[in-house]
Order: C-alpha cells, then sequence, then structure tokens
C-alpha cells in the first residue's frame, strides 16, 4: 500500500500518462541499453572531505548532449541552479549534475517526459524575455527566482501542457538528480548525500548503527560499485 | 497457430505471492501442476539498492506485462477520470510482489470475519453503513487459524504472539485472534526510535508491539537473517532474507518434480466447454508464440485486477458476460486498502531511519476493528497505527515541508539539510468496506499492449471511511506528539485508485448471487474454476492482506486436493 507514497510522485498529467504507456515497453529496453558510465565518482569521495581514500575525480570531465539541444540544456542548467542553488550551505545542483542527470534520462527511462521539455524549457525562457526583457539564462538569480515562482504559480497560461505541471516536473527531476545513485550521472562526488547526511549504502547494519545518536561514518558507493549487483564484465567497459 | 499441450492435472495462472504458496499442497499431494508466469526469474544480483531504479522507474527490469495493463480509475460513473497511474505498484516476476512488498504478515483480527454480525449484534443493524455490499465470511477466523500457521511456517515469519491459545501476553497484540502455535521466529530487531516510539505508546496506556514480518530474524531453513540494510520498500533482498514465494515454497514445490513453471507466459484467455459449462485449459502467449495448455482444473491466481480482467476476458457461449460471471458478480465488491489521511510528524532530532524497512516496526491496535467501543461514534471500524523505519535519500529529501520553508531554492535547502533525518510518516491502514457502486469493469477505450482492454476501477471512498481517516489522525497525532513531535501534517483522503492492497471483485461467499467463489474458492458457477488471491476476500481489516491471501491459497489448494476426483471429473 505504501508503496502508493512515492508512485504519486512520479505520477503525471493524464497526456503524459499517455505518453508514458506507449513508452513504456520502449523505456523498458531502452533502460538495459543504458549507460556505461566511467566510474568517475568512486573515488570522489575524498574530493568531497568524506576521508574516504582514492584517485580525484578527473578535473573538466566533459558530457555529451544527449538528448537536449545546447540551448535547452543552458536554461535547464540555469534552472537547476536555482531549484537547489549553491550557497553557504554547500554546493548545489549545478555542481550535483542534476541537469545531466536529467539530459541523459531523458533519453531512456524518462523519455514520455522530452516533449514537455522541449516546450517547457522553451516556454520559460519565452516568458522571461516578454516579462524581464531578457532570456531565462541571461538574467540575474532573483529575476529568475521570480520567473520560476509565476511559472510554479501556473501564471503563464501559455505553457504546454501547464506551467506548473512542469515546475513539478522538474523539480521532481532535479531532486532525482540530486540525491540518486551516482551510477545515473548526478549526485556527483555524493554532493546531494552529503547535503542531507545520508551514511551510504552498506549492506550490513547492526543495532547500534541504528542508534538514534549513531553517526555511522557515511560510505560513499555507488550500489553498482559493488560486484555483486553489476553487470559481469562491466569493469572492462572503460 | 496454436500448439496444443500435454494435458495435466492444475494450470495456475500468475505465480507469486498466491499461486507460489497454492502450488505445495498441490504438488506434495501428488499432482502434476503447470505454473503460468508472465515475468521472469530473479536473483540476488537483480536486488541492488538503487532508489532510482526500485522506487521510481519500476524495478525490476524484466517482463513487465502489468506496467501496460495499468487500471484506468474515476470516483463515480459520471466522474472524470484520475491522472493514469505511471507504473503500475505490482510486479511479474516468480515469486511476484512477494519479492518487493514490504513483509508484513498479519492475520485478520475475528471481528474482519463477521462485520455484519457482530456490527448489527453490539451496536443494530442501522450502523452497517448505507449503500455497503458488506457481508460476514462464509466461515469465522478460527476455520483460517491453521491455515495461517501452515503458511507462517512455510515461508517463515517472524513476530511476537499476543494470544496463545488464549493466554494473552501483552508484549504482543492483546487483540489479535487465538494462536495455537508461536510464530517460527522472535521478531524483528527493535531500533531506537522504535523503542523510544513504543515507550510513548505506553505512556498513553496503549498496547504497542512489534508486527508480524515475512523476513527472517535469525536464519532460518537455510536462509540468512535480515541484514537490516534498509532499500526493502519495492526492493527485493539480496540475501533471501525476505520470504518470497520465489525462494521459499516454490523451490519446495519444485523439489516434488511435479511442478513445472512456464516463465514469460502472459495468459490469454481461460477456456470453456460450452457442452459441459467447465473450463478446459488456458491458452497463452509466450514470445510471441501461441499455447493451449489443457488441464482438469484451473486456478487463478494473479492480482486482484488482472483476476477480475481475465474473467471477464475470457467469454464464451455459456458466459457471454465473462467466465463465472452470468449472475454479474464480477468485478463488484470491489474496494482498496484506504491509507490515505497520512500523518507526517516533525521532530527536532535526528531518527537515524536511514536503515531498517518498513516491517521493522511497532503497532497500535487499540483503535483497529472493533477493538473499542463504537457507541457514540459514527462510524464503524477503525485503524492499525504503524511506525517504523525506512528512509531513502530521494525520498528523505522529498519530505513534507509543515509551512516552515519554501519547496524550492535556498530556504528549501537549508530545511531539508536540517530535517531530512528528522521526520515520519505513518500510514494508517483503515477498515473500507465494499459499496454497490464502487466495482471494476473493462475500459471501454484504454487497451493492453496486446489490445485487450485494462481494467477500470469506479470506486471512491465513503463517509464511513472518511471518518475513520479523521478519527485515526487525532489518535496518531497524540502518539506523535507524545513522542515529542514539534509539527504535524495531515494528508488528504486521496483517490481510491490503484492500489497494491486491492480486494474483491470475486468475492467469496456462500449466496451464490451475491459471490462469485465459493467457501473454498471455488466458482459457484464453474465447479473446476477456483480464484487465490484477496480478489476473494470480503472485507480488509485493518491489516495488510498478503498473510490472509496466501492463507486462503493454501486452503483451496489443500482443498482440491483432498477432493480432487469430485472437482477434477465431476
Amino acid at each position: 500500500m505504501i508503496l502508493v507514497m512515492n508512485l504519486e510522485r512520479n505520477r503525471k498529467p493524464s497526456h503524459q500518462a499517455t505518453m508514458s504507456r506507449r513508452d513504456a515497453l520502449k523505456r523498458v529496453a531502452l533502460a538495459g541499453a543504458g549507460v556505461a558510465m566511467p566510474n568517475a565518482w568512486s573515488g570522489s569521495a575524498a574530493a568531497a572531505g568524506e576521508g574516504k581514500t582514492g584517485p580525484l575525480t578527473p578535473i573538466g570531465r566533459r558530457e555529451a548532449l544527449e538528448t537536449l539541444n545546447a540551448k535547452e540544456c543552458d536554461i535547464l542548467e540555469a534552472i537547476v541552479a536555482r531549484l537547489i542553488p549553491t550557497d553557504d550551505n554547500g554546493p548545489g545542483a549545478a555542481e550535483a549534475r542534476a541537469a545531466h542527470y536529467i539530459d541523459r534520462a531523458l533519453a531512456g527511462p524518462l523519455s514520455s517526459s522530452r516533449k514537455a521539455y522541449a516546450a517547457g524549457l522553451a516556454a520559460i525562457d519565452a516568458y522571461a524575455l516578454a516579462k524581464r526583457g531578457r532570456g531565462f539564462v541571461s538574467l540575474a538569480g532573483a529575476d529568475q527566482d521570480d520567473v520560476l515562482t509565476d511559472i510554479e504559480k501556473n501564471v503563464p497560461t501559455d505553457v504546454w501542457p501547464n506551467a506548473s505541471e512542469f515546475f513539478e516536473l522538474v523539480r521532481l527531476h532535479t531532486i532525482q538528480g540530486m540525491f540518486c545513485d551516482p551510477y545515473y550521472g548526478g549526485n556527483a562526488n555524493f554532493i546531494g548525500w552529503n547535503l542531507i547526511a545520508y551514511p551510504g549504502i552498506r549492506l550490513a547494519v547492526n543495532a547500534d548503527d541504528q542508534r538514534m545518536q549513531a553517526r555511522p561514518e557515511p560510505l560513499r558507493q555507488s550500489a553498482y560499485d559493488l560486484a555483486m549487483f553489476a553487470k559481469r564484465g562491466g569493469e572492462h567497459g572503460h | 497457430m496454436v500448439t496444443k499441450l500435454k494435458s495435466v492435472d492444475v494450470v495456475v495462472v500468475g505465480l507469486g505471492a498466491v499461486g507460489g504458496v497454492g502450488v505445495l499442497p498441490l504438488t506434495q499431494s501428488g499432482l502434476d501442476v503447470v505454473a503460468l508466469e508472465a515475468g521472469d526469474w530473479l536473483s540476488s544480483r537483480d536486488f541492488a539498492p538503487d532508489e532510482l531504479r526500485n522506487n521510481f522507474r519500476g524495478w525490476p527490469q524484466t517482463v513487465q506485462k502489468v506496467q501496460s495493463e495499468i487500471p484506468t480509475h474515476r470516483p463515480n460513473s459520471s466522474a472524470a477520470y484520475s491522472p493514469r497511474m505511471a507504473l503500475h505498484p505490482m510486479m511479474n516476476a516468480v515469486g511476484g510482489t512477494s519479492l518487493h512488498y514490504w513483509g508484513l504478515s498479519w492475520r485478520l483480527n475475528p471481528w474482519d470475519f463477521k462485520v455484519v454480525s457482530e456490527t448489527t449484534r453490539r451496536y443494530g443493524a442501522g450502523r452497517i453503513p448505507n449503500g455497503s455490499t458488506v457481508e460476514d465470511w462464509p466461515f469465522g477466523y478460527e476455520e483460517l487459524e491453521p491455515y495461517y500457521e501452515k503458511v507462517e511456517y512455510a515461508i517463515g515469519v517472524s513476530g511476537q504472539a499476543g494470544n496463545l491459545n488464549g493466554r494473552t501476553d501483552p508484549a504482543g497484540s492483546l487483540f489479535e485472534g487465538p494462536r495455537r502455535r508461536e510464530y517460527p521466529m522472535p521478531p524483528l530487531r527493535s531500533s531506537e526510535f522504535i523503542a523510544h516510539m513504543t515507550a510513548a505508546a505506553k505512556k498513553l496506556g496503549w498496547n504497542a508491539f512489534p508486527g508480524p514480518a515475512a523476513i527472517n530474524s535469525q536464519p532460518y531453513e537455510e536462509r540468512a537473517g535480515c541484514m537490516y540494510h534498509g532499500f526493502c520498500n519495492r526492493g527485493g533482498c539480496h540475501v533471501s532474507a525476505k520470504n518470497s514465494t520465489a525462494v521459499t515454497t516454490i523451490p519446495k514445490a519444485q523439489a516434488s518434480g511435479r511442478l513445472q513453471v512456464v516463465t514469460r507466459a502472459q495468459a490469454t484467455a481461460i477456456e470453456v466447454n460450452d457442452q459441459s459449462g467447465r473450463v478446459v485449459g488456458v491458452s497463452y502467449l509466450r514470445d510471441g508464440q501461441s499455447y493451449f495448455q489443457p488441464a482438469s482444473v484451473v486456478l487463478l491466481a494473479s492480482y486482484t485486477y488482472e483476476n477480475v480482467r481475465l474473467l471477464l476476458l475470457s467469454k464464451s457461449k455459456s458466459f457471454p458476460n465473462g467466465l463465472a460471471n452470468n449472475r454479474g458478480q464480477v468485478g463488484k465488491h470491489y474496494f482498496s486498502h484506504f491509507a490515505g489521511s497520512k500523518v507526517t510528524a516533525l521532530f527536532p532530532w535526528e531518527l537515524n531511519n536511514w536503515y531498517g524497512m518498513p516491517a521493522q516496526g511497532v503497532a497500535v491496535d487499540e483503535w483497529a476493528d472493533d477493538n473499542f467501543d463504537h457507541t457514540g461514534l459514527d462510524f464503524i471500524g477503525g485503524g492499525n497505527l504503524w511506525v517504523y523505519s525506512d528512509r531513502r535519500p530521494i525520498d528523505a529529501a522529498s519530505m513534507e515541508m509543515f509551512g516552515q520553508a519554501p519547496r524550492w531554492g535556498a530556504k528549501w535547502k537549508a530545511f531539508i539539510k536540517q530535517n531530512a533525518d528528522r521526520w515520519n510518516l505513518a500510514n494508517i491502514q483503515k477498515t473500507t468496506l465494499p459499496y454497490a457502486d464502487n466495482y471494476i469493469d473493462l475500459d471501454p477505450k484504454e487497451k493492453d499492449a496486446l489490445g485487450f482492454p485494462v481494467c477500470r476501477i469506479t470506486a471512491d471512498f465513503k463517509d464511513n471511511e472518511r471518518r475513520i481517516g479523521a478519527f485515526m489522525q487525532e489518535k496518531m497525532t497524540r502518539w506523535f506528539k507524545e513522542a515529542g513531535a514539534v509539527a504535524i501534517a495531515l494528508g488528504p483522503v486521496g483517490t481510491m485508485g490503484v492500489s497494491t492492497h486491492a480486494y474483491g471483485g470475486t468475492r467469496m461467499g456462500d449466496n451464490k448471487e451475491t459471490n462469485v467463489v465459493d467457501r473454498w474458492g471455488f466458482s459457484h458457477e464453474v465447479p473446476n474454476l477456483a480464484v487465490l488471491g484477496a480478489s476473494v476476500m470480503g472485507t480488509s481489516g485493518a491489516h495488510n492482506p498478503t498473510l490472509t491471501a496466501q492463507a486462503l491459497a493454501w486452503r483451496t489448494a489443500e482443498h482440491l486436493a483432498g477432493h480432487w476426483k469430485s472437482i477434477a471429473n465431476s
């Protein structure tokens, strides 16, 4: 029953749900064909100051535009950086590579949302231009927040499918990109898990680890750093 | 071209939580069984601790037949459709949803079998809500008790008895029906937060106790004890400590040499001989090929929606409105467990709920069923309070804001940084009754991948459920506040759409005018067709349905084996 809790967050407006059904079988195939992502995160705990040793993430790793075009990607980068900003509480969705997670997922498991992103990102940019005289990316942070607040509150009425629904979609996916297993291209350097002090994936948890005052040493690994859950032969792929 | 296969004694449609139990007594009694399963075998390597894949992307990546069959929903026959769910909550695999369910293995309480007569006896007939089609079960708790015990020992259930042969023990539930035998394993470990909540309940004078789970609290039959690593909520167990039928009853049945498992098999119709009015076998598709599996007896054992759907799709001259449906009862008396009206609490300290699982928790049944006096109240039934340890990063960050911060930006970020591990959500399972205008039929428009119509749910919670919801929210709020919560958020009633606790549609009862199957689970209209699953249950009680559905499955299978000649050749 309580599964419904998570599923409700995955609910989409009905026309999107239609797409999602059509894409459902395709999606299964695409997800399997996904991505052989290099293990960039596996040694990155030291960089994040978590005390685990290992090689640092290579500086300046470049990312392909896998699904969105360059302009769409720039707008999305700017949006996620306002949803979870970089501030005194640490790095945000930009550094966690939430936009990269979304771009990659739109080619596969989130492909049913691709059209909504095309329309929604263009609509946000057009709205920024009409209301503030500049495209979204060129606006100051506070002005970007004003635009996003209007989108969240469904002020512009000419957005397909619907401004606030698109806002919720991007918010959902940005949170996924901030806090997911880093295998999927987000939560880079475990920025999301560090923010909320998630102690990490550990396969055996004892009673002491479950005390309220317990602060088990944060383990910073992907589920797929564990050979027991990985594709066999995957270590030869990169 | 259809390949006609060699006839077998019994064909079972669906090898999940209930089909996977039913095959054991059948094969042990010497019957040859073919089980058709739409999914495939999964192994420990499939059960990664991966929240995105498990909870948001509909793990696993096997043959998810159900994903193209997600029912539609509308609250009533003149209302607009609700947004269609993006993911089906159940899964196709050998073991079915018992692979990734929470594992809570409750028995129903005696009252749940006698809602009509007990309510009438204690408060008068006027207290049965208007429009409800609820009936007493054709038997009481004591009839099902031995089967509960058989399943608890066959799959392995951890728990604390509260009533052993009439001797009560407040360490367990004081409200449960008498058990003849202890649980096969002691309850799962508590955690400090759960112990804290337990102490708060006791301060309120409530009987608080650990819930029963099909999860090993210690090694059981060669399988490991639970490692409490989390990811149990919609995730399988990589050490087989969760006792799905895939690692318990199905391998036991296979060991008999009498169970043939056919994976990736999608049943398309149960076939009928129009001369005799009996079923003769099942047609199915496998990897694009058509097969017909003849059998002396057919057991329909898929999920509630699929059970109803396959019957409605199996039309013939003898059954023009769907198999076993000449009285129009298939799809009727449908309801899903009311788990809306949730309560979320915020505490001023870290709870450390990152590990453990939804079955590691504490229950209060003070306000369930008829465990308290309803005189002067405007509803019957109640709810089960259940607090547990379960948290994953995406879910933690998606937390309720309690009106204290916006939903994004720097203030949101600061809020979740502080509070991501300081909240707890109580889903409260509540008595839900069947009503004449809540039902399942076939959707006139939406089709599955093969072009067959999907189920359409027409259902809404009524006054009785809504009143329980408000009543239980008040109790849960008291409990959280007693434990030190500083903020409470009350969730909405919600819609009665697709659920993991879907009941009815092929209800069990002696009256053939109002029930699809008889007291043994066999169709009133088709003597060699039985139905397994919560679709036969006429009431929900306030507890998870799986163990009851499994106990009923065992009982139906045992009845079949014991009356084989009369059922197979009648």
